[in-house]
């Protein structure tokens, strides 16, 4: 218990630096596009909307600095992230919380795919070495070199503008309205394909070669000798004893990418029109929307927490000896 | 004559969540030139924390380390001088040699840094070093993965006398080795220690090189001296319940087969 | 051959299949007897392990048996050609019949499962029929028999000392009161006191169950102990085979005169040591 609690701790004070790092930027930063933009648009923006936005982007210079610390804290604390200028002043929250779902929909069942297949895929290459299924290997090393834009521009030069199979862009037809209709889901499936085929394939090479690696390095393990050395069938001894404890670091490295899906996923949405949180944090960057980037940016960070957590809990589930560094 | 005195040597490590961990408590010997120490105990008896002391891998929490009467230096020429005077061999010959380095360049270094002959007899000084420890100086140009584990450890003896210490601290010095070739490697130390007049600090948990190799012996357990004196006393009349304990729970067939074997050689 | 006989190996060949090929194993033959302890001595690379891994087939590429074979004679009057068993067959032979105590006992047991289900996995495999309570209750009688005790049974390697995990080891290996164990330096890691212990422990459980063992190590001192007979092997080959009173009085190899002058002896004369400061 000591373990997690410490843990905790440390995840705390990271939730701490990094908001208080996301305080402190814009009150360095040269220029001040929101007065610019308050000035430009005045009488259309609510003053409730003018005081969050002050709050958050440091002008409100009249309060000492703990307190503009404080205020901002506060406004946090009620989910109010500020407006966004590109948006029509929709509440920069509402504009994340519409495109979240998408980008964790489609990476994350995505990269979940990626992660089963590929280590499935080198945990039989790793326990079957040096017979017909090595041909695996070259090919996984060339899919993980190959970039995913330039993947995702020929799937859809080929699927979609040679062959019409699937659609371009967008995550479902215009015609729709999102409901939780067969109709809609499948809609929702047809548009997601090339690009979570365009995540799984370029992915897929590292899961594969990660495990295959660490399959071979456990397999001279003593305790698999001692495995087979019981009769066990060979089933038990790939499951239990080998891909057991050669799991172990691709989970690390599953929950780092599980990190990165919403923050590197930027381009692939950009190429296929996806209406996820990388096409706002681009068009946020185009139109300079300050509030939407600020906002998009502490996302990250605290999904990147969040999988760092999930990847902590994981290993102390799997791998005992974690455990253990609680009794030290 | 020189002497090295651990006096009253004290090491405490804290462990998280458990306290402290004492590895040693009030431990004192003194090694002098001419005379050799066996220091034995098992995994966990301070054997190793007493090594570290030694060579500066770790400090004492209490207690001193006298060289002549004079305490260790913490840098400076006087700190070389003390690891020219003492010098150590240790457990495993694979990992005490740098494998991309030539036996001589590890033999020339401590040679040239400590400028223990002229720059122009420096390769007679080698040739000289592997000689004492039987080797052919045809070696001197191999890298150590070319030699056997043997061979390493003679050349780890080699560098450790290329400064001409005083005092050699021999750290398990054969138990990596092939039970053929310990002895060979043993006697080698017992020669080179008789020659040089060297004092040597045996660590060991093997009783009887202990016993055969040592003039006195003493007995650590749990970071505490429990016995020391001549070596053939402890083993063959130990006085403490735990050198007892370990000396009947060593393998000892003469017990068994009633004869020594010289007995038998003689017959 | 007797009746009393447990294992013949006769004239088996060891090689791993490099360029050139290595030589491992040599002609070796011997004949194990019911209940006895063989200890098996030589130095690394002589061999001994690699013959220890052939008797139960657990060579991988690049070493094969190239020539010679293995019988087991079976308690029940079967013998049994090791080297001929199918996959399956093999399978069901391993730890039934032969089982084997491995070196390292840090590494010999899978880190991320308790010692608990290690030992059970024994049972789910040979014997299917097993109720879940009947397995529970076997495991935690196996390590009251080698004095871990079965609050342990949820224990994880990592929590226990080298000795403790030498004994889950002994335990499992005993699990299918199997009629031959192969220890292959079973107490080389462990502080002499500790290995005193699980020697004792192996000598009353091998006249409790009446096993034979095959004892491998370096450590000729010990095996001139506890052995009933003892092979010195060098180079592949078995030199020497006898039992430790004609092995100490009167080696006739070599070799086994070399080793036996290895070990300086504890309580008796120097032998070929030299002692320091002798000079003076």
């Amino acid at each position: 218990m000591r373990f997690l609690l410490r843990r905790a701790v440390f995840y705390l004070f990271t939730l701490w630096a990094a908001i208080t790092i996301n305080f402190f930027l814009p009150r360095f930063m040269k220029g001040d596009p929101i007065t610019a933009y308050l000035a430009r648009n005045q009488g259309k923006v609510s003053p409730e909307a003018i005081e969050s936005l002050k709050v958050l982007f440091g002008l409100n210079t009249d309060r000492p600095l703990w307190q503009q610390y404080l205020d901002y804290w506060g406004l946090l604390l009620q989910g109010d992230l500020g407006r966004s200028l590109s948006k029509g002043l929709a509440p920069v929250s509402e504009v994340i919380a519409d495109a979240l779902p998408w980008t964790v929909g489609l990476v994350g069942i995505a990269t979940l795919i990626s992660f089963f297949v590929g280590t499935s895929i080198g945990t039989y290459i790793g326990w079957r070495r040096g017979s017909r299924a090595e041909f695996v290997v070259p090919v996984a090393t060339f899919l993980s070199t190959v970039p995913y834009f330039w993947l995702g521009l020929i799937m859809i030069a080929l699927f979609s503008t040679t062959l019409g199979w699937f659609p371009a862009s967008h995550a479902y037809d215009k015609t729709l309205t999102p409901a939780l209709s067969w109709e809609f889901i499948s809609n929702v499936i047809y548009h997601g394909t090339l690009p979570a085929l365009t995540i799984v394939i370029t992915s897929l090479g590292g899961w594969i070669l990660g495990m295959r690696n660490m399959m071979i390095t456990v397999l001279d393990e003593d305790y698999i000798t001692v495995a087979q050395a019981k009769g066990l069938s060979p089933r038990r001894v790939v499951v239990n004893y080998a891909a057991r404890n050669a799991v172990l670091p691709q989970l690390s490295s599953f929950a780092l990418s599980l990190g990165f899906i919403v923050g590197g996923t930027l381009i692939m949405e950009m190429i296929f029109s996806y209406p996820g949180l990388g096409l706002r944090l681009f068009e946020a960057t185009l139109a300079k929307d300050y509030p939407l980037m600020q906002g998009i940016f502490l996302v990250i960070t605290l999904s990147v927490l969040v999988a760092n957590i999930i990847a902590d809990i994981a290993h102390a589930a799997l791998d005992p000896r974690t455990r253990q560094e609680e009794a030290l | 004559m020189t002497t090295l005195e651990f006096s009253h040597v004290s090491r405490v490590y804290r462990v998280r969540g458990a306290g402290a961990l004492r590895a040693l408590a009030d431990v004192s010997f003194t090694l002098e030139s001419g005379r050799t120490i066996a220091l034995v105990g098992q995994s966990g008896s301070g054997k190793s924390t007493i090594a570290k002391i030694l060579t500066q891998l770790e400090a004492p929490s209490s207690g001193e380390i006298l060289l002549d009467g004079h305490p260790i230096p913490h840098r400076g020429r006087a700190l070389r001088r003390y690891r020219q005077t003492v010098r150590m061999v240790f457990q495993d010959p694979f990992a005490s040699l740098n494998p991309y380095h030539t036996v001589r360049h590890h033999l020339e270094r401590p040679l040239r840094l400590d400028h223990v002959v002229p720059r122009r007899e420096i390769d007679a000084e080698v040739t000289r070093l592997l000689d004492r420890v039987r080797l052919d100086p045809v070696l001197a140009d191999r890298n150590p993965h070319e030699l056997s584990g043997g061979q390493r450890q003679r050349v780890a003896i080699a560098r450790a006398l290329a400064s001409r210490p005083k005092l050699l601290i021999a750290d398990e010095p054969v138990s990596m080795l092939d039970v053929s070739i310990r002895l060979g490697v043993l006697n080698l130390l017992a020669e080179l220690q008789r020659e040089s007049n060297l004092g040597v600090l045996y660590i060991t948990h093997d009783l009887a090189t202990a016993r055969h190799f040592s003039d006195e012996i003493m007995v650590l357990n749990r970071g505490v001296v429990v016995e020391r004196g001549p070596a053939d006393r402890v083993i063959l009349e130990p006085e403490h319940e735990y050198t007892r304990r370990l000396r009947d729970a060593s393998p000892n067939p003469d017990l068994l087969f009633g004869a020594t074997r010289a007995e038998e050689a003689g017959r | 051959m007797t009746d009393q006989t447990l294992l013949t190996i006769d004239d088996i060949d060891v090689v791993y299949d490099v360029d050139p090929p290595v030589h491992a194993v040599r002609g070796v033959s011997l004949r194990l007897e019911r209940g006895e302890i063989l200890g098996l001595a030589g130095e690394s690379g002589c061999g001994k392990t690699t013959l220890a891994y052939a008797i139960q087939r657990l060579l991988r590429p690049p070493a094969v048996i190239s020539a010679g074979g293995v019988i087991f004679h079976d308690r029940d009057g079967d013998d049994i050609d090791i080297t001929a068993l199918g996959t399956d067959a093999l399978r069901r032979f391993r730890w039934d019949k032969v089982s084997m105590v491995f070196q390292g006992a840090m590494n010999a047991l899978n880190p991320v499962k308790n010692i608990g289900s290690q030992l059970e996995d024994v049972f789910l495999t040979h014997r299917p029929e097993m109720s879940r309570a009947e397995r529970r209750a076997q495991c935690a009688e196996l390590l009251e028999i080698v004095q871990v005790g079965r609050d342990r049974l949820r224990s994880y390697p990592h929590e226990l000392s080298g000795g403790m995990r030498q004994r889950v080891m002994i335990a499992m290996a005993l699990a299918l009161k199997p009629q031959l164990m192969i220890m292959d330096e079973p107490t080389t890691a462990l502080d002499v006191l500790i290995q005193r212990e699980i020697l004792q422990q192996i000598s009353e459980l091998r006249s409790r169950f009446g096993f034979s063992v095959i004892f491998i190590t370096h450590d000729l001192p010990l095996l001139l102990e506890i052995s009933d007979r003892i092979a010195i092997m060098k180079a592949g080959e078995i030199v020497e085979l006898d039992t430790p009173a004609n092995i100490y009085r009167g080696a006739r190899h070599e070799y086994t005169r070399t080793l036996l002058s290895s070990f300086p002896s504890l309580t008796g004369d120097r032998g070929g040591f030299l002692r320091t400061g002798e000079a003076r």
